[in-house]
């Protein structure tokens, strides 16, 4: 969406740096410029404005991989011309998809035999996978009610309060309930035996998270898989797991083998991953894998007849740049079992520094778990005076993307820091953060908290003084209340990503 | 996935050296999307690859680039915003996800409307040629809307403006109009459609409007044609999408759709994130992407400018133009692209018995080049077509050696067509007197043959 703030006219004119040497003109941002510009002019523009733009491996906000080798760069710019869905064009590309699906269903241990071929494919993003998933969902439920002869007009679908925002598009869009389990203090994922609950004939399937984006912890699907297999048995209805594992997918594997979350579990249909997050590729590709052909209606999948030959698609994209599949084969062969474990074992290890060094500041609680993802979740002890958005704030001044944010409903009144360790993020990097972190608390420490201020001209009052507040006072009083009312309003959409 | 790691080298050298049995990009004339850009705009695109594009907080200059992107082509399609209004708009990944958030949003407001008005908004359609692309059934098929197709016929390929209209019931969320149809590169006359529509608005009530699908023509129309009324100046017009990755100029992965104005988005369907601390509101159906395409079209739009645009478009037509008449002087093929229209060239074999345009193509690609052969979507299925799409990267040269190699080929299958007959004949010759014996191979042929000509007939649905 355009957010952009137009100035006072139309057409105000970007002044060149080489206005006086290529250009006679100067760029207008808002319509087409009528003549063209020689190319370094072009770039030379746009590389110095970008200049302003934050560093991507600074932000520590981010799931979304910020380096790769040089070695894989080269093979990006080499299929930066390749449209990938030009199938018969490209046989290879296509076929470095279809090996990277299957080892992704291998290592969440589909049930496939020996040289059978997995059901699954590349996508843009887990938007685009879950929306693929939900779809395969709503279909099936669908064809279920209608052999039953009962209503199909209100799917429902059964998550936490804490899900990505973008299943809240998938509902939206596609025009099924989100029926949203609620959080509580101490508990910031989705409880299975409330999911259950919530559970009825109208539901096309229960979506669990593994890696919650608020905390990064794993959810219990075992114990949502044991529970709903009881209920499926009561009620005959049938109903189905699918596992968001946009984070948790490419840890589990080789952090946690033992933990029974993917296919080994009889009720998981579908599972999304991120490549672009712990798959260690640029942004621009997911993975969407199903348990077996039964899963995906086959009326949702489009034969195209594309340059001559028959191609089976289910995809919402379709012109896309072949990049990134390649860049995540690259990850998969290079690395393999041993590197991605490496890799994450790492990551696990940054993390605990990190966690231990802001433990020993004694300010904070840590909210996030040991086992999950690799972050570290933490909030004030004592936020009375200064809030984690002021943290936050400050550290942007060292250079830091540090988001702050308040926990969903119903327990929005925990606000967190959120630091996300990724495989760039090295143990200097985590002890430099820790000093950062401590500079700043010092500062708010000297500053007067707006707060205080307040409670002491009550307390003024109290001791029989009459409190004559100046109109600067008052004003400031009423900016305060409003700013924290605006920062609540803001944090109840609390939709981080 | 191996057990083991493997050194960098190795790994970037054995996927290297398997890629080299993809085809040439460049040779790849079957497809409208951009294969080359220049050196500079490369670079813009290595160093913004590891940004995520929906961090709009921590790269708030990318995101003013798209913001800028979106004006530019509203203005370019003279979407009417004031001086002070930004225009409603958006970058997606192609013009199949751009097309999906316009049927979305008239979906979206027909049920508004149908439910005011307390009338039943289970059975949404959409009226659209039976030329559209594939992306067009998708939406159909995911988001529940029927697609009333209108069909074609033989002389007529793209959607009849009259029929379209008798088409348009009270369900009917949108007609959807194509510039610069996928089959022959032709122009839909959006204007007519826009006119009859309004007449039977009148009379209906219904308030029916038009999508214009410009994904390849909405880069060519406004600068070779720029009097041609097809887009936001038609009153009709609501939303119009366009690929940034066809005639925009840049690699696979952009897309861009305008909307008349904020009315034309329903709310409800715009996210307000707080992403990273700050409101983002956001219409998409992907989150994170990369933010190279959307950089490199920024470069395009300032590198070329207006004029830009129009020299290299206009050199398209010209080559197409050589590659037309270069086909018509060997008499042996039907022209079916107009003049008017995406710089592509559809030609079909003037006689078919002997062997088909599927056979062109096959032989054709010994040389290396990729050209498409298929049919043409119903009710003129037995129309049989070649494509050849003239890209920026396509030089007259290449041109007149595409000619001489058709011309080639021709010679080739014309003599193979021809012994074939003789030995066929010398059989039958052979044959008169003596009882019809065909030995099992010959059946075998023959029965092939058939079902080869079966198969040809039925592949349809090019893109």
């Amino acid at each position: 969406m355009v957010l952009s703030k137009t100035a006072s006219e139309s057409d105000v004119s970007i002044h060149s740096t080489f206005a006086s040497r290529y250009v006679r003109n100067s760029l207008p941002r808002f319509r087409m410029p009528e003549n063209s510009i020689p190319k370094d002019a072009a770039y030379q523009i746009i590389n110095d404005e970008l200049m302003l733009d934050g560093n991507p491996r600074l932000n520590l906000a981010s799931f979304v991989t910020t380096w790769m080798e040089p070695e894989c760069d080269k093979l990006i710019m080499d299929a930066v011309n390749k449209n990938y869905v030009d199938m018969d064009e490209y046989p290879v590309t296509t076929e470095l998809q279809n090996r990277c699906v299957n080892m992704i269903a291998h290592l969440f241990n589909a049930p496939l035999k020996e040289s059978e071929a997995a059901v699954g494919v590349g996508t843009v993003g887990s938007s685009e996978a879950i929306m693929l998933a939900g779809l395969a969902f709503k279909r099936k439920w669908q064809n279920k009610r209608k052999a039953e002869g009962k209503p199909f007009d209100k799917p429902n679908i059964v998550t936490g309060a804490n899900v990505q925002v973008c299943w809240e598009k998938f509902a939206r869009y596609f025009e099924v309930e989100l029926k949203e389990v609620k959080l509580r203090e101490g508990y910031y994922v989705m409880d299975p035996v409330k999911a259950v609950e919530l559970v009825d004939e109208n539901t096309i399937c229960v979506a669990a998270i593994l890696g919650s984006t608020l905390n990064g912890e794993f959810e219990d699907v075992k114990l949502l898989n044991d529970l709903l297999v009881e209920k499926n048995k009561q009620t005959g209805w049938d109903t189905p797991i699918h596992v968001d594992a946009a984070s948790g997918g490419f840890i589990a594997p080789f952090l946690y083998p033992e933990l029974e979350w993917d296919f080994r579990l009889p009720l998981v249909k579908s599972i999304n991953v991120s490549g672009h997050k712990y798959g260690l590729v640029y942004a621009g590709i997911g993975w969407i894998i199903w348990r077996s052909k039964e899963d995906l209606p086959e009326e949702l999948i489009f034969h195209i007849n594309y340059l001559g030959t028959d191609q089976p698609t289910f995809t919402l994209n379709f012109s896309k740049g072949s990049s990134q599949v390649i860049a995540q084969y690259y990850q998969l062969i290079r690395l393999g079992y041993e590197g991605y474990r490496n890799v994450m074992e790492n990551c696990h290890e940054n993390a605990m520094v990190l966690k231990e060094g802001l433990e020993k500041t004694g300010r904070f609680n840590i909210v996030s778990k040991d086992e999950g993802v690799p972050l570290v979740a933490f909030s004030l002890k004592d936020s009375r005076r200064h809030d984690e958005f002021e943290i936050s704030e400050m550290l942007r001044r060292f250079g830091w993307i540090v988001p702050a944010y308040t926990m969903p409903a119903d327990a929005q009144h925990i606000t967190v820091l959120r630091v996300v360790i990724r495989e760039d993020f090295s143990r200097t990097l985590a002890e430099r953060l820790v000093l950062d972190i401590q500079k700043v608390l010092h500062e708010l420490d000297t500053l007067p908290a707006r707060v205080n201020a307040k409670l002491s001209a009550v307390e003024n009052g109290k001791n029989g003084t009459v409190i004559k507040k100046t109109e600067m006072e008052k004003q400031r009083e009423i900016t305060d209340f409003w700013k924290k009312y605006v920062m609540e309003r803001k944090s109840n959409r609390n939709k981080i990503c | 996935m191996p057990e083991e790691s493997m050194p960098k080298e190795a790994a970037y050298q054995v996927i290297n050296d398997e890629l080299m049995l993809d085809g040439n990009p460049r040779l790849n004339l079957a497809s409208f999307v951009t294969t080359w850009m220049e050196p500079e705009c490369d670079k813009l695109i290595m160093a913004a690859i590891n940004k995520n594009y929906v961090d709009m907080d921590e790269y708030p200059v990318t995101t003013e680039l798209q913001n800028r992107c979106v004006n530019m082509i509203a203005h370019l399609f003279h979407a009417p915003i004031g001086d002070n209004e930004t225009a409603i708009g958006v970058g997606t990944v192609g013009s199949s996800e751009a097309i999906m958030l316009a049927g979305l949003a008239f979906k979206r407001k027909w049920q508004h409307r149908q439910k005011s008005q307390g009338k039943p908004f289970d059975k949404p359609n959409i009226v659209t040629g039976a030329n559209v692309q594939v992306c067009w059934e998708k939406f159909a098929r995911y988001f529940e809307v029927e697609l009333k197709e209108v069909k074609l016929r033989e002389g007529y390929y793209v959607m009849d403006p009259e029929k379209a209209v008798e088409m348009v019931d009270e369900n009917t969320i949108c007609v959807a109009a194509i510039l610069g149809s996928t089959l022959t590169g032709e122009f839909e006359d959006v204007k007519r459609l826009n006119e009859l529509l309004t007449k039977k608005n009148e009379e209906t009530g219904w308030d029916t409007p038009i999508h214009v699908d410009a994904a390849s023509g909405g880069f060519i129309a406004p600068f070779l044609y720029p009097d041609l009324e097809w887009d936001f100046r038609l009153p009709l017009v609501k939303s119009i999408n366009v690929s940034g990755h066809k005639y925009g100029l840049v690699y696979a992965g952009v897309g861009w759709v305008i909307w008349r104005n904020k009315e034309d988005l329903p709310e409800e369907l715009v996210f307000h994130i707080n992403y990273l601390g700050s409101d983002q509101p956001t219409f998409t159906l992907n989150f994170s992407k990369g933010s190279s395409q959307i950089i490199a079209q920024y470069y395009q739009f300032i590198r070329l400018g207006f004029k830009g645009y129009k020299n290299i478009i206009g050199n398209c037509m010209e080559n197409a133009r050589v590659l037309r008449e270069g086909l018509e002087k060997t008499g042996r093929f039907d022209i079916l692209s107009k003049e008017v229209g995406v710089p592509l060239v559809a030609f079909a074999l003037k006689d078919s018995t002997k062997y088909t345009v599927f056979q062109i193509a096959d032989n054709l690609r010994r040389f290396g080049w990729i050209i498409p052969a298929y049919t043409m979507a119903p009710d003129a299925q037995h129309i049989a077509v070649l494509r050849i799409v003239i890209r920026e990267d396509f030089s007259r040269a290449l041109a007149e050696r595409l000619i001489s190699h058709v011309e080639e080929v021709l010679k080739e299958m014309d003599t193979l067509a021809a012994k074939t007959a003789e030995t066929t004949a010398t059989v039958d010759a052979a044959q008169r007197g003596k009882p019809a014996k065909k030995s099992e191979r010959e059946i075998q042929e023959e029965v092939t043959q058939y079902w080869k000509r079966f198969v040809d007939r039925r592949r349809t649905g090019v893109c």
